[in-house]
C-alpha cells in the first residue's frame, strides 16, 4: 500500500493543553483510502481471483458479444448442406409414335454435415443434428448467465428481506421465519423438479421459458441458506453500539435495517452471491442435462452433453460435440468461484495489509 | 422515597427539573418458562429517584456491573423501564411509543463508553455527522455541510476529516466524533457513558474539557456516568453513588465529598488516590466481592460488605430519604442517630 500512510496520530502528553496544540494533524494531501478502495485493491493482488475474473468476462464476452461478431449460423440453423439431395431429370423421347418420358432420380450426398469434424466452415464442428456446436455454445452460454444471474438476484433479495426482518425483530418473527426455512431446507430438490417439470411438460409451455420457471422454483428452495447468513450477521451487528446510537438518534426501522444493518452485509453478502453463482449454473447444467431444463432445439449447455446419451458413438468417437461444453461449465464454475474466494479474503477485516 | 406512590399524571412535576426519575427499576429476564413466563429475573436498577435542573451534570458513580449504564439506556428508554417514571421537560416519557419518542431523541442524546464500536465503520464522519440532521430537519437542506463543519470545529475536529473514515482516527478522535454525533441535533440532555474510561489519562482531560466547555456554550445538562471518581468529582454538581442497582446516596458535589453519609460512599471515597504522597491514606478497606445483582442479599443489599452491619440491616431493606438539603441516602445507621 504505497501511497497509504498508517496514521499514529501522538496524542498529548500535556493534559492541560487544549486539543489544537496538541493533536499531530493528518496531512491533508494524503488521501486515505475508502474501505471499497481498499478491498479491490486486496483483490487484485491476489492472481487467483485475477484469472477468475478474466474467466467470468471470457464467458460473458464469449456468450453475449460471440453471436453479434460471428454470425454464419444461428443457434437453430441446421447446415442441411450435408443431407442426402435428390434430383429429378425427365427425359421424353418418342418411339414409334409413342411418346415415353423417362425419370431419372440422381441421390447424391454433398457434404456428411451432420457430425461433421471442426474446419473452416464450422469451428467446432456439427453436432448430430447439424448445428453448429461453436455457435450453440454461445447461445447455451446465455441461457446459462441469464438464469443463474436472475435465480442469484431474486435469491439474494429474498434471503435479504427475510433474514433481515428475522434477525432484526428476533422472537416470534425470526422463529417462524426460521422454522419456515428449516422445512425448505428439507424439501429433496430434485425430485420435486422433476414432478414440476412433468407438469410444465403436460401444460405446454415454450420451451424457451420452462428454464426460468424452474428457476425460480430454485430461488424458493434457495433463499433459506441466504437468509440464514443475513440473519446470523445482523443478530451480531445489531448488537453493536452504532446500532444502539442509532436507536437513540430516532432513525426509523427501515433505515436501520437498510442503511445501517445490510451494508455491513454486504461483504459476505456478495461472497455468497458469487459463489452461488457458480452453483447455480451447476443446477442448470444439470437440469438441461436430464432433460428438464432447457429443451430441443434451443442450446444449452447441459442438453449438448446430454446429446451423448442418444448414441454411444458420439461419447468414444466425436468429443468436440460434448467436451466443449463440459469445458465451459467448469470455466464458468470455477471463474465464479475463484472470483468468491478472492472477495472473500479481500473482505476479511483481519487480513488487512 | 420508596414509599411514595408511582405518580402517573406529570401535574407535579418541578418546573426547574429537566429530567426527573421516580422510583425506576429494570428487570432483565434470566430464566423463562417454555410458555415465557419469567421465573428468575435480574434487577440491574431498582427503585431509583432523583432530579436534575437543566443546566446540571449529575454524576453517577459505583462499582462496575451496579446499573449505572443500564440506567442511563433506560433514561434513554433504549431499555423500556419495568416501573417507575420518567419525566423530561415536564412530559412523562415512559410510556411513549418509539414513534413519539422519535421527536423527544432530538432533546437527549447519548455517549458511549467505546469509541471504537459507535461508530458506524462503513460512513465517512461526514456521514455520520450530517445523518441525523438530515433525519430531523435541523437546518435546511442547503446549509447542512455547514452545519456539520461548525459543528466539528466546535469539537476540536478539522474540516478535512470530513471524507475521512472512523477506522483512521485515534481513540480520542473518535471520541471526538461521538460526542459532535451526539450534538449535532442540539440536544438539551446528554447522557455521558462513561465517556473517557476507553482513553488515556492525557487525551481524557481534553474530552472533559470539551465537555465543560460545550456544556457552557450549548447550556446542556449532563448525566455523567463513571467509574472514576475523580472526574467526576471534577464534572458534576451533583452526585450519586450507586451500589448493586439502587441509588444509595445523592447529594450536591460539595455535600457528598465533605459528609459522605452511607458507608458505601465513605469507603468508596477513601480510595480516591492522594497526589500528596505525605497525607496519610484512611482507606476503608471493604471485604467481599460484589454480591451477584441475580441474587442479592435480603435486607440492605450492603450488608454482607458493610462494617457497620447490625442485625436489622439484615432483615430490612433501608428507606431512601432526605437527610438535609437534598442530601438522600439509604442506611439505616443513619436513622438512629
Amino acid at each position: 500500500m504505497e501511497n497509504v500512510t498508517e496514521k499514529e496520530v501522538i496524542e498529548a502528553s500535556a493534559p492541560q493543553a487544549s486539543a489544537e496544540d496538541t493533536e499531530v494533524p493528518l496531512d491533508k494531501n494524503v488521501r486515505l483510502m475508502s474501505p471499497t478502495r481498499m478491498v479491490v485493491r486486496r483483490f487484485f493482488r491476489s492472481k487467483l481471483s485475477i484469472v477468475g475474473l478474466i474467466m467470468v468476462v471470457g464467458l460473458f464476452l464469449f456468450s453475449f458479444a460471440g453471436p453479434l461478431i460471428y454470425t454464419e449460423w444461428g443457434e437453430i440453423e441446421l447446415d442441411e448442406s450435408g443431407k442426402t439431395e435428390y434430383s429429378v431429370s425427365e427425359t421424353s423421347y418418342t418411339v414409334d409414335g409413342k411418346e415415353y418420358t423417362v425419370r431419372q432420380t440422381t441421390e447424391k450426398s454433398l457434404k456428411d454435415n451432420f457430425l461433421a469434424p471442426p474446419s473452416s466452415e464450422h469451428i467446432l464442428g456439427t453436432d448430430n443434428e447439424g448445428y453448429d456446436i461453436f455457435v450453440r455454445l454461445m447461445y447455451g452460454g446465455r441461457i446459462s448467465l441469464i438464469v443463474s444471474f436472475i435465480a442469484v438476484f431474486l435469491i439474494t433479495i429474498l434471503g435479504v428481506i427475510m433474514g433481515g426482518i428475522a434477525g432484526f425483530f428476533g422472537g416470534a418473527v425470526d422463529n417462524i421465519i426460521m422454522r419456515l426455512c428449516d422445512i425448505l431446507i428439507c424439501l429433496p430438490g430434485i425430485p420435486i423438479l422433476l414432478i414440476i417439470s412433468t407438469i410444465l411438460d403436460a401444460s405446454e409451455i415454450d420451451a424457451k421459458y420452462r428454464i426460468y420457471l424452474l428457476m425460480i422454483y430454485l430461488t424458493f428452495i434457495s433463499w433459506p441458506g441466504t437468509a440464514r447468513l443475513v440473519r446470523g450477521q445482523i443478530l451480531s451487528l445489531r448488537e453493536q453500539e452504532y446500532m444502539v446510537a442509532a436507536e437513540a438518534m430516532g432513525y426509523s426501522v427501515s433505515r436501520k435495517i437498510f442503511k445501517h444493518l445490510v451494508p455491513n452485509v454486504m461483504p459476505q453478502l456478495i461472497v455468497s452471491m458469487s459463489l452461488s453463482l457458480g452453483s447455480m449454473i451447476l443446477y442448470e447444467a444439470t437440469l438441461s442435462y436430464l432433460n428438464l431444463g432447457v429443451k430441443a432445439p434451443y442450446a444449452a449447455w447441459g442438453t449438448m452433453i446430454n446429446i451423448i446419451s442418444t448414441n454411444q458413438d458420439i461419447l468414444q468417437n466425436h468429443l468436440n460435440v460434448w467436451v466443449p461444453a463440459g469445458v465451459c461449465i467448469v470455466i464458468a464454475v470455477l471463474g465464479f468461484n475463484f472470483i468468491g474466494d478472492g472477495l472473500r479474503d479481500a473482505l476479511d477485516p483481519k487480513a488487512r495489509r | 422515597m420508596a414509599d411514595e406512590k408511582i405518580v402517573n399524571t406529570v401535574e407535579d412535576y418541578d418546573p426547574e427539573a429537566i429530567l426527573e426519575v421516580r422510583n425506576l427499576r429494570k428487570c432483565f429476564p434470566i430464566k423463562k418458562t417454555f410458555t415465557g413466563k419469567v421465573t428468575q429475573e435480574l434487577v440491574a436498577v431498582d427503585d431509583v429517584s432523583f432530579k436534575l435542573k437543566a443546566g446540571e451534570t449529575l454524576g453517577i458513580v459505583g462499582e462496575s456491573g451496579c446499573g449505572k449504564t443500564t440506567l442511563g439506556r433506560a433514561i434513554l428508554k433504549l431499555h423500556q423501564p419495568t416501573s417507575g417514571r420518567i419525566i423530561f421537560e415536564g412530559k412523562d416519557i415512559t410510556d411513549y411509543k418509539s414513534a413519539e419518542m422519535r421527536e423527544i431523541r432530538k432533546k437527549m442524546q447519548i455517549i458511549f463508553q467505546d469509541p471504537y464500536s459507535s461508530l458506524p465503520p462503513r460512513s465517512t464522519v461526514g456521514g455520520i455527522l450530517s445523518e441525523p440532521v438530515s433525519v430531523h430537519h435541523i437546518v435546511p437542506k442547503s446549509e447542512e455541510k455547514a452545519y456539520v463543519l461548525d459543528l466539528m470545529a466546535k469539537c476540536g475536529l478539522r474540516d478535512y476529516y470530513y471524507e475521512r473514515y472512523p477506522h483512521e482516527f485515534s481513540g480520542g478522535q473518535r471520541q471526538r466524533i461521538c460526542i459532535a454525533r451526539a450534538l449535532s441535533v442540539n440536544p438539551k440532555l446528554v447522557i455521558c457513558d462513561e465517556p473517557v474510561s476507553a482513553l488515556d489519562v492525557s487525551i481524557q482531560a481534553q474530552i472533559i474539557n470539551l465537555l465543560k466547555q460545550l456544556q457552557e456554550d450549548m447550556n446542556l445538562t449532563y448525566v455523567f456516568i463513571s467509574h472514576d471518581l475523580s472526574v467526576v468529582k471534577f464534572i458534576s454538581d451533583k452526585i450519586g453513588v450507586m451500589y448493586l442497582g439502587s441509588m444509595v446516596e445523592f447529594g450536591t458535589k460539595e455535600e457528598i465529598f465533605a459528609n459522605p453519609l452511607h458507608p458505601y460512599t465513605q469507603a468508596l471515597f477513601s480510595a480516591i488516590p492522594q497526589p500528596d504522597p505525605d497525607v496519610k491514606m484512611n482507606r476503608i478497606i471493604l471485604k467481599g466481592d460484589i454480591p451477584s445483582p441475580a441474587n442479592p442479599p435480603k435486607g440492605c443489599r450492603f450488608h454482607t460488605r458493610c462494617p457497620h452491619a447490625t442485625d436489622i440491616c439484615k432483615e430490612k431493606t433501608p428507606e431512601y430519604k432526605d437527610y438535609g438539603d437534598g442530601h438522600c441516602a439509604a442506611c439505616h445507621l443513619l436513622e438512629n442517630k
